[in-house]
């Protein structure tokens, strides 16, 4: 019997035992195989359950559970660090028929993805308010650079209500996109919700444009010292380049 | 005189950390001296684990313990993970590093397991050639731990201590013995535990391990006990542990609960059994 033989077994319940592999009394192990089978099965479970919370919540726990292993037989971890286990599966909710009546699902696993990838981010060291009272000439032509636990999730859906109203009890979604930065002012990430324009506006700083061309993205209205203020108190900014 | 380069660990009770006990542990960490970590939560870039890592790693020894290379695989270590496991090792220079006799992945996919393998002379040649690559990258000893079994291979050539034997022969490694996993695996193989422990080279063991298993049944209606780390550690294996104390002298002791995790009043009280155990070492 050979380990990959062993690994098929493991990975479908479809696939008869390896035989070599016996109990005390010689005979085939197929119960004692299923430990295994079993571990696996759920310790990856538990690991996507752990991981995507809301989206749990929101098909429910029994769907969540029969959902998840289509989704480990088929993308299992590629990396031994399963903090990150996962990343592939906002996709995979994209065009998992069963829940294509729930087209914001995607999103919402974004949102939780995000929140992984920014708890676990490098330490970084925030500017001040105080460095950014800059000539606004000069503020407006530089480009910012961010902590790494900054994420942002652009959605057509209201994922930010959608995400708060099945944490922390929000009020109920209403239709409308939502774009959603998650910010790390410690060591708990915080999704919040970014003005109209705010999504395309972030979207232009984290590909390297300076702060005037970013601004040429938002609407007429756009609150640019709001969404600052956000940055700053989310120790988000890291640096100033001209 | 015991050997340091091996037993690195104070004589005395540690726990696996978890980060719901942080702030009892360092108000109150009854006879705990020191902790292990599982590698895999501690990789990431930053943020809370990190932190508190750094912080625990003040008061107390640290026991690195990975749970993800893979030594009993068949495939070349995973490189990338071997030189994030030195990372690791090099800032935070704990007292002591371990992994598994176990295989984990195949052809590219991690299944987040400890998987058994058969004890043959081409598998011996593998994982021995494995704990010694993964010495010389991290430049230290390790301590190769006993695995819980479920069932055997036809396959196999020789014993499990045998195999573990020969594994630290070869390399130098120094062993970590799981009394649970001893309990688990003579009761579901039908070997005596006593005996296992007799013939086990206890002078390379650097580590102990007490852990909680969960009972089940076989299709012939077998007891079948679980690893499962989610309750206290069992009577006959406490009796196991003082007889391998009595024997071998007082060890590095941790209680492993992974599952289910309890209060700290509770963890505490089973590190306090280990430390009754252990008797008062200076």
């Amino acid at each position: 019997m050979t380990e990959a033989e062993f690994a098929t077994a493991l990975m479908d319940p479809a696939c008869p035992v390896p035989s070599g592999l016996v109990r005390p009394d010689g005979q085939p192990a197929d119960r004692r195989f299923a430990v295994y089978r079993n571990n696996v099965a759920v310790s990856l479970t538990d690991a996507l359950l752990t991981a995507f919370p809301v989206v749990a919540r929101l098909v429910g726990q029994a769907f969540f559970t029969a959902m998840a292993a289509v989704f480990v037989r088929a993308h299992p971890p590629r990396s031994r660090i399963m903090m990150l286990y996962g990343a592939d599966f906002p996709d995979f909710l994209a065009s998992f028929p069963p829940v294509a009546a729930f087209p914001y699902l995607p999103d919402v696993a974004r949102i939780e993805q995000g929140l992984r990838r920014s708890y676990h981010a490098a330490d970084a060291e925030p500017l001040t308010m105080a460095a950014l009272a800059i000539p606004e000439a000069a503020l407006l032509a530089a480009r910012l650079t961010f902590a790494p636990a900054l994420q942002l999730i652009r959605s057509d859906w209201p994922i930010h209500a959608i995400w708060h109203h099945n944490t922390t009890g929000g009020p109920p979604p209403v239709p409308g996109p939502q774009d959603v930065l998650i910010l790390r002012p410690d060591f708990d990430p915080v999704p919040q919700l970014l003005p109209p324009g705010g999504g395309a506006f972030m979207a232009q700083l984290l590909s390297g444009a300076p702060l005037i061309d970013a601004l040429s993205a938002t609407p007429p209205d756009f609150n640019l010292a709001a969404v600052l203020t956000m940055l700053v108190n989310g120790r988000a900014i890291t640096g100033l380049a001209s | 005189m015991r050997d340091t380069r091996l037993v690195s660990l104070p004589l005395k009770p540690g726990v696996g950390y978890k980060p719901q006990h942080f702030a009892d542990l360092l108000a109150n960490p009854g006879p705990v001296q020191w902790l292990e970590i599982h590698a895999e939560n501690y990789l990431g870039d930053g943020g809370r684990p990190l932190a508190q890592l750094r912080h625990l790693a003040e008061r107390f020894a640290i026991s690195v313990h990975g749970v993800g290379l893979s030594i009993g695989g068949a495939a070349p270590l995973d490189q990338d993970h071997l030189n994030r496991l030195k990372t690791l090792c090099d800032w935070l220079q704990p007292a002591s590093f371990s992994e598994h006799l176990a295989w984990s992945g195949h052809d590219g996919a991690y299944f987040n397991d400890l998987l058994p393998l058969p004890y043959t002379a081409a598998t011996l040649d593998h994982v021995a050639a494995h704990v010694a690559q993964v010495q010389d990258v991290l430049g230290r000893p390790m301590l190769l731990e006993n695995p819980s079994s479920y069932l055997t291979f036809a396959d196999s050539e020789m014993s499990e201590v045998e195999f573990l034997s020969q594994v630290a022969r070869r390399t130098g490694c120094g062993l970590l013995l799981d009394v649970n996993n001893v309990f688990v695996s003579g009761t579901n193989l039908g070997f005596a535990p006593t005996a296992f422990v007799d013939a086990f080279p206890l002078d390379l063991v650097g580590e102990i391990h007490l852990g909680g298993h969960a009972v089940d049944r076989d299709e012939v209606g077998s007891v079948l006990l679980i690893d499962s780390h989610g309750h206290p550690v069992a009577d006959p294996v406490w009796a196991l542990y003082a007889a391998v104390i009595a024997k071998a002298g007082p060890k590095p002791t941790l209680i492993e609960w992974d599952n289910d995790i309890p209060d700290w009043p509770t963890l505490a009280a089973e590190a306090s059994r280990a430390a009754a155990i252990l008797g008062p070492v200076t």
